[in-house]
């Protein structure tokens, strides 16, 4: 039982929650870079919030599945169909056995993920079955999706079954928080070792998402930043979240994949709570940054997963009545 | 430095800072303190995560905790009173400790930048090598890729800089220098060390228990190996 991969989009990885506690190693945390829509999606499609699913990069692939089965999809809107007939995001979708599903540009946001019941059913590599791109483990080979793949779907549930494509009239609220959506993603920043100068630099500019931004990191450009000490560093450790400055003033954000060390200076850390928006950043998208504290930053983060929970219970009780 | 620093690293991590420069006794003070942090394991430490000078102590953010007191706090308390002054308090292990062999082929093929390296510092092919198998090495830390050991103990006669363009394929299994530090290349991938050799042995294998033969604080030797020994070994399972 699996799902053929027709066409495999530009970057579409197979994500989990990641390999948290391996950094020692030279590991990246990895897991999807928006774990609050993939959270989503799953829960959608009846999983555990950090089951194996689809991460999509702008793009998405067509997919052909041997089975009936029970998707979502969440995160970037994203143009989609199921043998024709369009499908919207943020709900429940029942699909027949032999639908071929064909994911399109994605619109809004950059990362778009799809969540099919069960899971992908790939073995856990050092405790995941995401993909690591950079180690080359993970996922399918530890490699972005090719043509004629073939994810492998848990064994056949007779529980689960529909003759036709069945999408509910009904969806979820998939806001990360309560704050309005603007021109700019506003992205709440800890301090870093190292001071820029003058000290609020980084907070007084707009910064654009350049091209060459992957899954280790977003390449911000704007006007040049400085750091007040300029001397060579020794590498230390870095996280997902650290905003480094290279030489060039240009600072890199660095994401889930992001490497274990860096040398570069590190003026601030992009909190948890907003990895969600940096995640959905594109090429050209601009961005502002803003201080924030530690107990804010552990508010913010609580108050996502309480709404993860409601969803959830939401969901569940649907279910019940169903 | 009579205490130490200590930083929040983002949200869910602290760093402890022993130095500011490349030390080989600092960098044993450092596992010394990983050691001890490990062997106490307080309810709230999630991972350790060394590097040259510093370590990071990953902290579970979901530690119940006392009204109005978060983890964090729960553990910079807790590091202080485990570390209070760690360059003292903190002693580090003999020269004991057995060393990680690796062997490694000087097969042409396999060293690219070995004459450019011997020439650089003004030695014989055979000199470089035998200078390079002499050196008592540790791991200061694992990092750029999975697996990939920085090594201090090179001879400083080796020390050598990176390419000024780095090769975007160099082969799994790689020995390598860049600058005053010796290392390898767990998998293929793109680099900018010089290449004096290469090991049959998967240094890292996630799908292997343990995945990784050098781990932080490690000792390590490098051991002169011809190509039919190579090509043995690299049939061998590891």
């Amino acid at each position: 039982m699996s799902i053929e991969v027709l066409s495999p989009g530009p970057a579409t990885t197979v994500q989990d929650a990641g390999r948290p506690g391996l950094r020692h190693l030279g590991v990246a945390s990895g897991g999807a870079l928006d774990p609050w829509s993939s959270a989503l999606a799953n829960l959608l499609a009846g999983n555990a919030p950090g089951a194996a699913l689809l991460e999509i990069t702008l793009a998405g692939p067509t997919l052909r599945f041997a089975v009936a089965t029970r998707v979502a999809l969440c995160g970037a809107a994203i143009e989609a169909d199921a043998d024709g007939t369009p499908l919207p995001s943020a709900r429940p979708i029942d699909l027949p056995a032999g639908s071929v599903l064909r994911l399109g540009r994605c619109l809004g946001g950059a990362r778009a993920y799809l969540a099919v019941r069960g899971g992908i059913a790939l073995d856990p590599v050092l405790g995941s079955a995401g993909t690591d791109l950079r180690g080359g483990f993970g996922g399918v080979h530890g490699r972005r999706l090719q043509r004629g793949d073939r994810l492998p779907l848990p064994p056949v549930d007779d529980r689960f079954d529909t003759p036709s494509l069945h999408v509910p009239g009904w969806w979820i609220d998939t806001a990360v928080d309560d704050r309005p959506a603007g021109d700019e993603a506003i992205v709440r920043v800890l301090p870093g070792h190292d001071a820029t100068t003058p000290p609020a630099a980084l907070f007084a500019r707009t910064w654009t998402v350049a091209a060459d931004s992957n899954r280790q990191g977003l390449r911000l450009q704007g006007e040049a930043l400085a750091v007040a000490d300029a001397r060579e560093r020794i590498s230390e450790p870095v996280v997902p979240g650290t905003l480094q400055l290279p030489p060039d003033g240009q600072p890199i954000a660095l994401l889930a994949d992001a490497q274990t060390h860096g040398g570069y200076p590190r003026i601030g850390h992009a909190i948890r709570a907003d990895w969600p928006l940096l995640a959905q950043l594109r090429p050209g998208d601009r961005v502002r940054f803003t201080p924030c504290t530690r107990g804010a930053a552990h508010d913010a983060l609580c108050r996502q997963r309480q709404r993860l929970h409601r969803i959830a219970l939401a969901l569940d009780a649907k279910r019940t009545r169903a | 430095m009579s205490t130490f620093d200590l930083e929040p690293l983002g949200e869910d991590a602290l760093l402890l800072r022993l130095g500011d420069h490349i030390d080989p006794a600092v960098n044993r003070r450092v596992h010394a303190l990983a050691a001890r942090i490990a062997a106490a394991s307080p309810p709230w430490l999630r991972e350790l995560v060394p590097a040259y000078a510093s370590l990071a102590v990953f902290v579970d953010l979901d530690l119940p905790c006392p009204p109005g007191i978060d983890p964090i706090t729960v553990a910079m308390d807790g590091l202080r009173a485990l570390v209070p002054t760690p360059d003292t308090a903190v002693p580090v292990a003999a020269d004991d400790d057995a060393p990680f062999d690796i062997p490694v082929c000087h097969a042409p093929d396999f060293a690219p930048d070995l004459d450019a390296l011997a020439a650089h510092a003004g030695l014989s092919r055979e000199e470089t090598i035998a200078r390079h198998c002499a050196g008592d090495y540790r791991v200061a830390m694992v990092g750029f890729a999975p697996g990939f050991p920085y090594l201090l103990g090179l001879d400083p006669a080796l020390a050598m800089p990176r390419l000024a363009t780095p090769r975007t394929r160099v082969p799994a299994g790689s020995v390598a220098i860049g600058g005053a530090q010796a290392g390898l290349y767990p998998r293929e991938g793109p680099g900018g060390w010089r290449l004096l050799g290469r090991t049959p042995l998967a240094v890292f294998d996630p799908v292997r228990v343990p995945p990784a033969l050098l781990v932080p604080g490690r000792r390590v030797r490098f051991r002169a190996i011809d190509a039919a020994t190579f090509a043995r070994l690299a049939r061998a399972p590891a």
